[in-house]
C-alpha cells in the first residue's frame, strides 16, 4: 500500500509491458567508469535485441533542470518577480534591453544558488564568471542571455534519491546522481503565438528572472529514475526556499538528454527532449524516447543529434523545428559584470560591509534540515517505515498534518500513519484534493482516532466518519457526529429514548438553542 | 564672453556679470549661427532655456547646486538623455527618445548644468573622423580659423574653399567642435580607442579619458563595454578637473565602477618637477608620425627635462599589437552589443514583416550603416566556436600583455607617459574619405588605444599649431586612478606651451548663416 502511494505521489505512470524502463533496474552508473553492462537486469519482453540474444540496450539519461529562483526582484534588475501578472507590467529598462542599460547582480539570487549548491553537496566556486550566450529570439530582447558557461557558481555535487523497484515495486533503493554544475542565468520572456492573425505577442515579465540551471550527469537510465531525482530536487529546493519549483507554473523546467547503447560500447548519439512541463510526463517522455531510439536502431536507422519536444497529447516526442541548423551561441565573457567573488569566514576581508558580500559559511550554518534528514528524523521519532517518511514529504503539507495529528492523539504514530496514508490520502486522491484542501482537519482526525483508541467507535465507523466532513458543513467535530448512534460501539447499554431524538421537530428547534 | 573657460564663466555667473538665461540664449544663437559645422544633431532649445531659468532662480535665491550651475554643456549623442532624442547618428535610433538619462548626464543636470543639445558622431561611435553618421560629417572649426586660412592662402591650399574643410577627428567630433567653437563650455564624449582624445587634439581642446571604472557607463550606449569610458572635453585642464569631480564615483547601476569614494580635487599650478619622472615610450615613434608632431614631442620632453624632471625612454613592446588586437575585441563586443537592435522593443523597424527573421534582417540592414554591419559580421566570425580560441582568446591574452607593459613601466618609477595623440594635424574631408573607415580607425587610434586596453587615464593637451596653422595635441597617460597627478602634470604643461586660442573671424567670412550683428556680439 505504502509503495503504491509512493509511486502515485511521484506521479509516475505505470510502464506498459515492454516499456524499456523496466530494463534498467541495474545500479546507477558513472560516466567515469566504463558503462557497466546491466544484462543481469530484467529484459523487456518484446525487446528484439533480447530475443536475438544480443546484449540488451542500455539507456543513459542526463538532465538539465532550470529552477526559477524565488526572489522579490530579477537577477540583474529591480523589477518584481510575480507569476501571472498582467503582460509586460514587470519590465525594467534593463529587462527590455534599452540601449545603455547595465546588469547589477541581485544578491538574493546568488545566495539562493549558493544555498542550493551546498544542499546538493557541491563545491562552491569562490570566483565565478558570467558569459553571454547569443541567439536571436523575439522573447530574448538583448539578443543574448547572461549565463555562467565557463565558471559556474557551484560544481561537482551529488543528489541522492530513492525509488521503488522490484516486481511488486515494494523494494526501496537509493541512488545517486552527480551534479555537474549549478549556474546562474537569466530567464527569457514569453512568446505568445497568435496563429489566426499570424503574429507573435511578447511578454517580458519573465525576461531576466533569475534561474539556477542544475546540470545532472547522465547517471540515470530510465524515466522513473529521472522523475524520482527531479522530485527529490524539487523537495530540496522547496525546503531551502531557493525556488518554489512548481512545475505547472514553469518554475521548474526539465530537459532530458537521452541516448542508448549496448553495454561495453560507446554511448549512443543523444537527443535532447524539451517541453517536459509536468512531473507526470517526465518519466513518460524519457521512456518513450528511449524506446523510440531502440526501435530506430533495431530497424537499422540512426539516432540524430536533435532536439525533440514531448507532445503530451500524443504521448510521444517529435523533432522540433530546426531553427538555423546547428546553433553556435558565440559565447563571450559578459564585460559589464566583474567576477562574482564569494567569501567564507576565513577569507572574509576585515571591515567589509556584510550587505555587500556573500559568506558561504554563514549560509551553510543556516541551511534547514534537508528532506533526507527530515525523513530519518521521522523514522526515528515515530518509528514509521522509511517508505512512509517518503510519502509524508512528497505530499505537500502531509508531514505537518501527520505531526499535528500525532501531537493531538494518544494513538501510536505507527497506527496514525496507516490512517493517514491509507485512508485519508486515498480519500484525497479520490477527490483530487491536496492536503491543504482536505476537509478533514488534523484536529478532526485526531479526535476521531482518540475515539477509536478509546474504543468508542469502530474503525469502519471512523472510516465512514472521515468521509462525512466532505459535506459543505463538514467542519463539526466528530463528537457531534457521534450523535448518530449506529456508529457507536455498544460499550454499555444505553437507554436513550427514541422520543428524545425524534421529538425535536423543526417547530420546536428554537427551544433547544 | 563665450570664449572664456568654464571656471571663468562660473565665476561670472556667481558674480552676476551674466545670467544663466542670457548665457544659454547666447550659446543657442551661436549654435544656430555655426550650424554648418554640423556639431549638433539635436538642439534642446526648450529644455535648455527651462533649465537656465531654473538655474537663474537658484542664483537669485542664492541656492546654487554647484560649480556647474547655469553652465551650458553639450553631450555626445550616444548618451541617453531622458525626453531628448538620442540617435547614435544611426537610422536604427533615429527618433528614439529614451525614458532615462545616463548617470553622467544626470550628474551634470543635478549640478545645475544646462544641456544645450546632443552632439554629432560616427554612427554608434564607430569611426575616427566623425564623418560616418547619418547626419553627415562634422566640420572642424579650425577650417574657418584665421590661423589656418592665412596659412592656406600662402600655400594656396584653398582653391575651392567649400570642399577643403577639415575633419574633426572622431568619433566625438561634434563634442570637440562644440567646445572648440565656443558653443558650450564643456562636452561629454566617449572614449573607446581614442574617440575623445583624437578629436580633442584635432580641434585644439583638452580631451580627458578617465580611468576605466572611475565614471559610470550606465546610459552610455556601448561600443566596447570593456573599454568605453565617458570622456570630458573642455577648453583647459582645470575645467576638465571640475567636470571630472562632478562625474566620478561609484554607481550602483554600473557594476564595473569602483566602490572607493572619489574626492574631487583642485589642481595646483606649481609642481616640483624634480620629483617627476616622465616616460617616453620609444614604440610611439611609429611609421606615419609627422615630423612636426615628432619635433613637438621632443620639445615637450625637453621642456620637462629643463624643468628638472627625469625624462626616460621606456618600452611598451606590445603596444604595436594594439590595433589588431583591438579589432578583434571591438568587433566581438560590437556583434554582441548590437544584437539588441532587432526592431522589436525600440528603434527602427522594417516594414518587411513576412516573418520575425525577415523583419530582423531587414531592420538591421536598413538601420545600420556599412561600418556597423561590417563590424558585426567580423565580430560574429571571431566569436564562432571554431574561431574563439584563435582570435578572441588570443586577443584577450595580447590585451593582458599590453596592459602589463604599462604596469611594468609604472612599477619602475615612471609617473606619467608623454606621447603624441595623433600622427599629425587633421586633414581635409576630401582627403580623409579616400581611405575607408577601418583603415582610418586603425591609423588614427594608434597612440590612444593602448590606454583603453589597459584602462588607464589619459589626457590630450593642445600644444602648438602646425605649419598649416592647425592644432597638434600631445598625450599624457597616467597610472590607474591617479587622475590628480596626471592632470597636475597636464596643467603645468598647458601653462608652459600657451596654446593659441582659435580665431574664428574666418568662420564669419564663411558667411553661411551668420549675420553681422551676431558677429559683433560674439567676437567683440
Amino acid at each position: 500500500m505504502a509503495a503504491s502511494i509512493l509511486r502515485r505521489s511521484l506521479l509516475i505512470p505505470r510502464c506498459r509491458a515492454g516499456d524499456v524502463a523496466a530494463l534498467h533496474s541495474g545500479p546507477s552508473r558513472r560516466r567515469a567508469q566504463a558503462p557497466e553492462p546491466i544484462a543481469s537486469g530484467r529484459r523487456a519482453g518484446n525487446c528484439p535485441a533480447g530475443e536475438r540474444g544480443v546484449a540488451p540496450w542500455v539507456a543513459v539519461v542526463g538532465l538539465e533542470i532550470h529552477a526559477q529562483i524565488s526572489s522579490n526582484s530579477k537577477l540583474f534588475s529591480g523589477s518584481q518577480v510575480q507569476f501571472a501578472a498582467p503582460p509586460n507590467s514587470l519590465v525594467s529598462f534593463f529587462d527590455a534591453s534599452l540601449p545603455g542599460t547595465l546588469p547589477a547582480l541581485n544578491r538574493r539570487c546568488v545566495e539562493a544558488a549558493v544555498m542550493t549548491g551546498l544542499a546538493l553537496n557541491c563545491s562552491i566556486n569562490k570566483k565565478s564568471l558570467f558569459d553571454r550566450k547569443h541567439y536571436f529570439y523575439a522573447d530574448l530582447p538583448a539578443g543574448y542571455q547572461i549565463t555562467q558557461q565557463r565558471l559556474p557558481v557551484a560544481v561537482n555535487g551529488s543528489l541522492s534519491y530513492s525509488l521503488c523497484v522490484g516486481g511488486k515495486k515494494n523494494q526501496m533503493v537509493t541512488r545517486t546522481v552527480r551534479i555537474k554544475q549549478i549556474q546562474l542565468e537569466q530567464d527569457s520572456g514569453k512568446s505568445l503565438h497568435d496563429d489566426i492573425r499570424s503574429q507573435t505577442l511578447i511578454d517580458l515579465n519573465r525576461a531576466g528572472v533569475g534561474l539556477m540551471e542544475v546540470v545532472m550527469e547522465p547517471d540515470m537510465s530510465s524515466g522513473e529514475e529521472a522523475a524520482a531525482a527531479v522530485r527529490e530536487l524539487q523537495l530540496i529546493l522547496q525546503t531551502l526556499g531557493s525556488s518554489q519549483a512548481i512545475m505547472a507554473e514553469g518554475q521548474l523546467r526539465v530537459d532530458a538528454n537521452v541516448s542508448v547503447h549496448h553495454p561495453g560500447e560507446a554511448y549512443g548519439v543523444r537527443t535532447e527532449v524539451k517541453n517536459i512541463n509536468s512531473a507526470r510526463f517526465l518519466a513518460r517522455a524519457i521512456d518513450y524516447e528511449i524506446q523510440r531510439q531502440i526501435k530506430e536502431l533495431e530497424n537499422g536507422g540512426t539516432v540524430m543529434n536533435e532536439t525533440r519536444a514531448f507532445d503530451y497529447k500524443l504521448g510521444c516526442t517529435i523533432p522540433m523545428r530546426d531553427k538555423e541548423g546547428k546553433q553556435d551561441y558565440r559565447f563571450m565573457p559578459e564585460p559589464n559584470l566583474p567576477p562574482l567573488i564569494l567569501y567564507d569566514t576565513k577569507s572574509l576581508p576585515a571591515n567589509t560591509n556584510h550587505q555587500q558580500v556573500v559568506n558561504i559559511d554563514w549560509i551553510r550554518e543556516r541551511l534547514p534540515d534537508l528532506p533526507s534528514v527530515r525523513r530519518v528524523k521521522l523514522v526515528e521519532q515515530y518509528g514509521i517505515l522509511p517508505e512512509h517518511s517518503f510519502t509524508l514529504l512528497n505530499e505537500d503539507g502531509l508531514m505537518e498534518f501527520f505531526e499535528n495529528v500525532v501531537r493531538q492523539t494518544q494513538m501510536n504514530p505507527k497506527k496514525v500513519i496507516g490512517w493517514i496514508l491509507n485512508d485519508m490520502l486515498g480519500y484525497l486522491k479520490q477527490y483530487n484534493l491536496k492536503v491543504k484542501e482536505s476537509p478533514v482537519s488534523s484536529l478532526f482526525l485526531a479526535d476521531l482516532l482518540n475515539l477509536l483508541e478509546r474504543g468508542t467507535i469502530s474503525s469502519s465507523a471512523a472510516n465512514q466518519l472521515q468521509v462525512v466532513p466532505s459535506a459543505p458543513s463538514g467542519s463539526c467535530p466528530p463528537v457531534l457526529l457521534l450523535l448518530e448512534p449506529s456508529l457507536l460501539l455498544p460499550t454499555k447499554p444505553r437507554n436513550m429514548p427514541a422520543a428524545s431524538r425524534s421529538s425535536v421537530g423543526p417547530g420546536q428547534a428554537g427551544s433547544l438553542r | 564672453m563665450l570664449r572664456v573657460s568654464l571656471r571663468e564663466i562660473s565665476a561670472a555667473l556667481k558674480e552676476g556679470r551674466v545670467s544663466p538665461t542670457e548665457l544659454c540664449q547666447r550659446c543657442l544663437s551661436f549654435i544656430k549661427a555655426t550650424k554648418f559645422l554640423n556639431a549638433y544633431i539635436t538642439i534642446a532649445e526648450d529644455t535648455a532655456l527651462k533649465q537656465a531659468e531654473e538655474s537663474e532662480e537658484r542664483y537669485r535665491r542664492g541656492q546654487i547646486l554647484g560649480d556647474l550651475d547655469g553652465i551650458p554643456v553639450a553631450v555626445k549623442d550616444n548618451f541617453n538623455t531622458a525626453g531628448i532624442e538620442t540617435t547614435c547618428a544611426s537610422n536604427m535610433l533615429k527618433g528614439y527618445i529614451p525614458p532615462y538619462s545616463a548617470t553622467v548626464v544626470q550628474k551634470l543636470l543635478d549640478q545645475g548644468a544646462v544641456l544645450l543639445g546632443k552632439t554629432n558622431l560616427d554612427e554608434f561611435a564607430m569611426g575616427s573622423g566623425s564623418t560616418d553618421g547619418i547626419f553627415g560629417p562634422v566640420r572642424n572649426p579650425w577650417s574657418y580659423s584665421r590661423q589656418y586660412r592665412e596659412k592656406s592662402v600662402q600655400n594656396s591650399h584653398i582653391e575651392n574653399e567649400d570642399s577643403n574643410w577639415l575633419v574633426t577627428g572622431g568619433s566625438s567630433g561634434g563634442s570637440a567642435a562644440a567646445v572648440s567653437s565656443f558653443t558650450c563650455f564643456a562636452a561629454l564624449g566617449s572614449d573607446t580607442g581614442g574617440s575623445t582624445r583624437n578629436p580633442a587634439a584635432h580641434c585644439g581642446v583638452v580631451g580627458l579619458k578617465p580611468t576605466y571604472g572611475l565614471i559610470s557607463r550606465h546610459g552610455l550606449i556601448p561600443l566596447v563595454n570593456s573599454m568605453d569610458v565617458p570622456g570630458i572635453l573642455t577648453r583647459c585642464v582645470d575645467d576638465a578637473a571640475i567636470v571630472l569631480g562632478v562625474l566620478a564615483g561609484h554607481d550602483p547601476k554600473d557594476s564595473t565602477t569602483v566602490q572607493d569614494p572619489f574626492k574631487p580635487f583642485e589642481l595646483t599650478s606649481f609642481i616640483d618637477a624634480s620629483k617627476l619622472c616622465i616616460g617616453i615610450p620609444k614604440e610611439y615613434h611609429a611609421p606615419g608620425l609627422s615630423s612636426e608632431t615628432l619635433a613637438l614631442w621632443s620639445k615637450a620632453a625637453d621642456l620637462f627635462e629643463n624643468a628638472g624632471a627625469k625624462v626616460i625612454e621606456v618600452s611598451l613592446p606590445h603596444t604595436r599589437y594594439s590595433i589588431v588586437c583591438y579589432h578583434v575585441l571591438c568587433t566581438a563586443e560590437v556583434a554582441s552589443n548590437m544584437a539588441r537592435f532587432d526592431g522589436l522593443e525600440y528603434g527602427h523597424r522594417s516594414s518587411m514583416d513576412k516573418s520575425t527573421e525577415v523583419m530582423y534582417a531587414a531592420t538591421r540592414r536598413e538601420g545600420f550603416n556599412d561600418v556597423v554591419r561590417g563590424r558585426i559580421l567580423s565580430g560574429n566570425y571571431f566569436l564562432l566556436k571554431q574561431n574563439y580560441e584563435t582570435y578572441f582568446i588570443k586577443a584577450q591574452k595580447v590585451r593582458r600583455l599590453i596592459a602589463n607593459d604599462f604596469v611594468n613601466v609604472f612599477r619602475n618609477g615612471i609617473d606619467v607617459l608623454l606621447t603624441p595623440t595623433t600622427l599629425s594635424d587633421t586633414i581635409p574631408y576630401v582627403e580623409f574619405i579616400k581611405e575607408d573607415n577601418r583603415t582610418r580607425s586603425a591609423q588614427d587610434d594608434i597612440f590612444t588605444q593602448a590606454a583603453n586596453m589597459a584602462g588607464l587615464p589619459a589626457i590630450t593637451v593642445p600644444t602648438a599649431l602646425s605649419e598649416k596653422g592647425l592644432p597638434i595635441g600631445l598625450q599624457f597617460i597616467g597610472r590607474a586612478f591617479q587622475e590628480q597627478q596626471l592632470l597636475t602634470v597636464a596643467k603645468w604643461f598647458e601653462n608652459q606651451v600657451k596654446f593659441p586660442m582659435i580665431q574664428l573671424q574666418g568662420m564669419m567670412d564663411h558667411g553661411h548663416t551668420i549675420c553681422h550683428h551676431q558677429k559683433s556680439a560674439f567676437f567683440s
